[in-house]
């Protein structure tokens, strides 16, 4: 069975945790002692993953580390209706691509905040981490706010979501834990709404689900 | 000593866990700050844990600012006064087939007194902890006791119970559990649970806070559990992933500070630790992390 080397409270495991729960792909989380053990530092893990690095899975052999690349290949090998990785499209995968590099960006900064207060990781510089997730914020909150004129509910164009709101989904979410709010950002609220009503959604620790009131974007947008 | 930030002479004369000894192996300096007063920590030739509060300086070292240690529960503690008391006691931290285990320390912008708080509500439960602590529609929290110890100054919460889905790291399914919670420490809190594993012996959570300032804390979590079964990962990632639920709501409450003021208490069952703990804290005078009853 699939295996992925998880910990609880990682937004990078969440984003796979996501995607297999969207799928239904059936795996088994090999829990890792990341805080306060620091296994993923030890020599044992080194061996797989040599930039001591959570996620990680093994599928049958293939150990593949990074959550976006392991989004892709995810989508690419379970997802028999494309959608989550439309693979026959150029212009999409261009940019999905682009947003996949953004969202380790997010993990750059917001996640870093995040670490900085929650885990005590003293030698990150916390100011600098919550400018820059301030910064991307910024572009992603008008990205969104443009394509819902356009009439998109997500971050690349088509009916469906893609591995781009999965990989921009948890560190966005979670970030008010590293000190940044998002009460400036009215589009990214409403994303993140229509992104835990698609079914499969699952919450991890400090996420919670979506609220009852459906709201309609274009009655929030008026 | 340097003249101290934190001016509340209850919160200065207690004793404080500041890290656990798993992390103080070596002759590291290692930094944190306790009610606004910077210190650093570390193990010297000797092979004692020292602490001092720290100025900055480079070599920095403890000098005639070295603070008292005490070693308790896999942590050590210091106290930037005197306190009149030893640190309370947690018996069962002794027995021998007890597993102690260090779950984490997380950093929290909240104050103290409203971690205290959180940690004696079981009203929660079924909402922030769906499907582990509690699951709809089993929502109502039962009649219970709350006495406050005059010999032992310390609240006692009892006969609590409450239907859970998923008990502990060792569950292996819903079960009804008993609670019983101390506070002994006006911002620490020790509770017993029904072990999943060991009929009529309790499992022991106890949460040790830290206070960097007013609404800024560490929490220290230390389990002591009748189990067996599971490795120290699964049951301290079963803790992380249930204090991981909590983090939101006690970073989201405001004021930050707890109100002590009798007009701010809602009289539900629910509360009824959480308003006798207020009046302890009220009774004993205690400022940090507080709004304090207006006169
Ligand atoms: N680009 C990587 C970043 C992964 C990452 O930052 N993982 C964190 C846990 S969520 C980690 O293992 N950090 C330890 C480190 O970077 O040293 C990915 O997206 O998977
Ligand atoms: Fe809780």
């Amino acid at each position: 069975m699939l295996k992925l080397y998880d910990y609880e409270l990682s937004g990078n495991c969440y984003k796979l945790r996501l995607l297999l729960s969207f799928l239904g792909v059936q795996y088994r989380s090999e829990l890792i002692d990341f805080y306060p053990g620091n296994q993923h530092k030890s020599p044992d893990f080194r061996q797989i993953n040599p930039l001591g690095q959570l996620p990680v899975i093994d599928d049958n052999g293939l150990v593949l580390r990074d959550a976006q690349a392991i989004l892709v290949y995810l989508a690419s090998k379970y997802d028999p209706s494309n959608r989550w990785y439309p693979r026959e499209s150029p212009e999409l995968l261009g940019q999905i691509s682009q947003w996949l590099a953004f969202a380790d960006a997010i993990t750059a900064t917001a996640s870093a905040a995040r670490l900085h207060d929650g885990l005590f990781y003293s030698e990150i510089d916390v100011e600098a981490a919550r400018a820059g997730a301030h910064r991307l914020f910024r572009v992603l909150d008008e990205h969104l706010f443009f394509a819902e004129e356009e009439g998109q509910d997500w971050i690349c164009p088509g009916e469906h979501p893609t591995i781009a709101d999965i990989a921009c989904f948890p560190y966005t979410v979670l970030s008010e834990e590293g000190g940044i709010s998002r009460i400036d950002y009215p589009a990214i609220r409403r994303w993140s709404d229509r992104f835990k009503r698609i079914p499969g959604f699952v919450v991890m620790s400090g996420v919670f689900p979506a609220g009852p009131a459906a709201t309609d974007r274009r009655q929030a947008v008026a | 000593m340097p003249e101290l930030k934190c001016k509340d002479p209850v919160a200065v004369n207690l004793w404080y866990a500041i890290a656990p000894l798993e992390d103080v192996k070596d002759a590291r300096v290692q930094r944190s700050v306790l009610l606004e007063q910077p210190i650093a920590y570390t193990r010297n030739d000797a092979g004692d844990v020292v602490v001092w509060a720290y100025e900055g300086r480079p070599g920095d070292a403890p000098g005639d600012r070295a603070l008292p240690v005490k070693e308790r529960f896999g942590y050590f503690w210091t106290t930037l006064g005197m306190p009149e008391r030893d640190i309370f006691p947690i018996p069962e931290y002794e027995e021998e087939d007890r597993r102690n285990i260090h779950a984490a320390s997380f950093g929290v912008n909240a104050s103290a007194p409203r971690l205290v708080e959180n940690f004696l509500d079981m009203g929660h439960f079924p909402f922030v902890h769906t499907d582990i602590l509690g699951a709809e529609p089993h929502t109502e929290v039962k009649e219970y006791f709350v006495e406050v110890s005059e010999e032992r100054d310390e609240i006692l919460a009892s006969n609590c119970k409450f239907w859970q889905p998923m008990a502990a790291a060792s569950s292996s399914g819903g079960a009804d559990v008993d609670y019983i919670y101390r506070v002994p420490h006006p911002f620490c809190s020790v509770l017993y649970k029904s072990s999943p594993l060991d009929d009529g012996r309790n499992d022991v959570i106890a949460i040790f806070i830290q206070p960097f300032n007013q609404e800024q804390v560490r929490v220290h979590m230390l389990l002591s559990l009748l189990d067996d079964n599971s490795d120290d990962t699964q049951i301290r990632l079963f803790q992380q992933t249930i204090f991981g639920q909590d983090k939101p709501i006690l970073e989201n409450q405001y004021p930050k500070r707890l109100p002590l003021d009798p007009r701010a208490e809602t009289p539900i069952r629910a509360d009824k630790s959480a308003i006798a703990y207020r009046r302890w804290l009220s009774g004993k005078g205690v400022a940090y992390g507080v709004i304090p009853p207006s006169a």
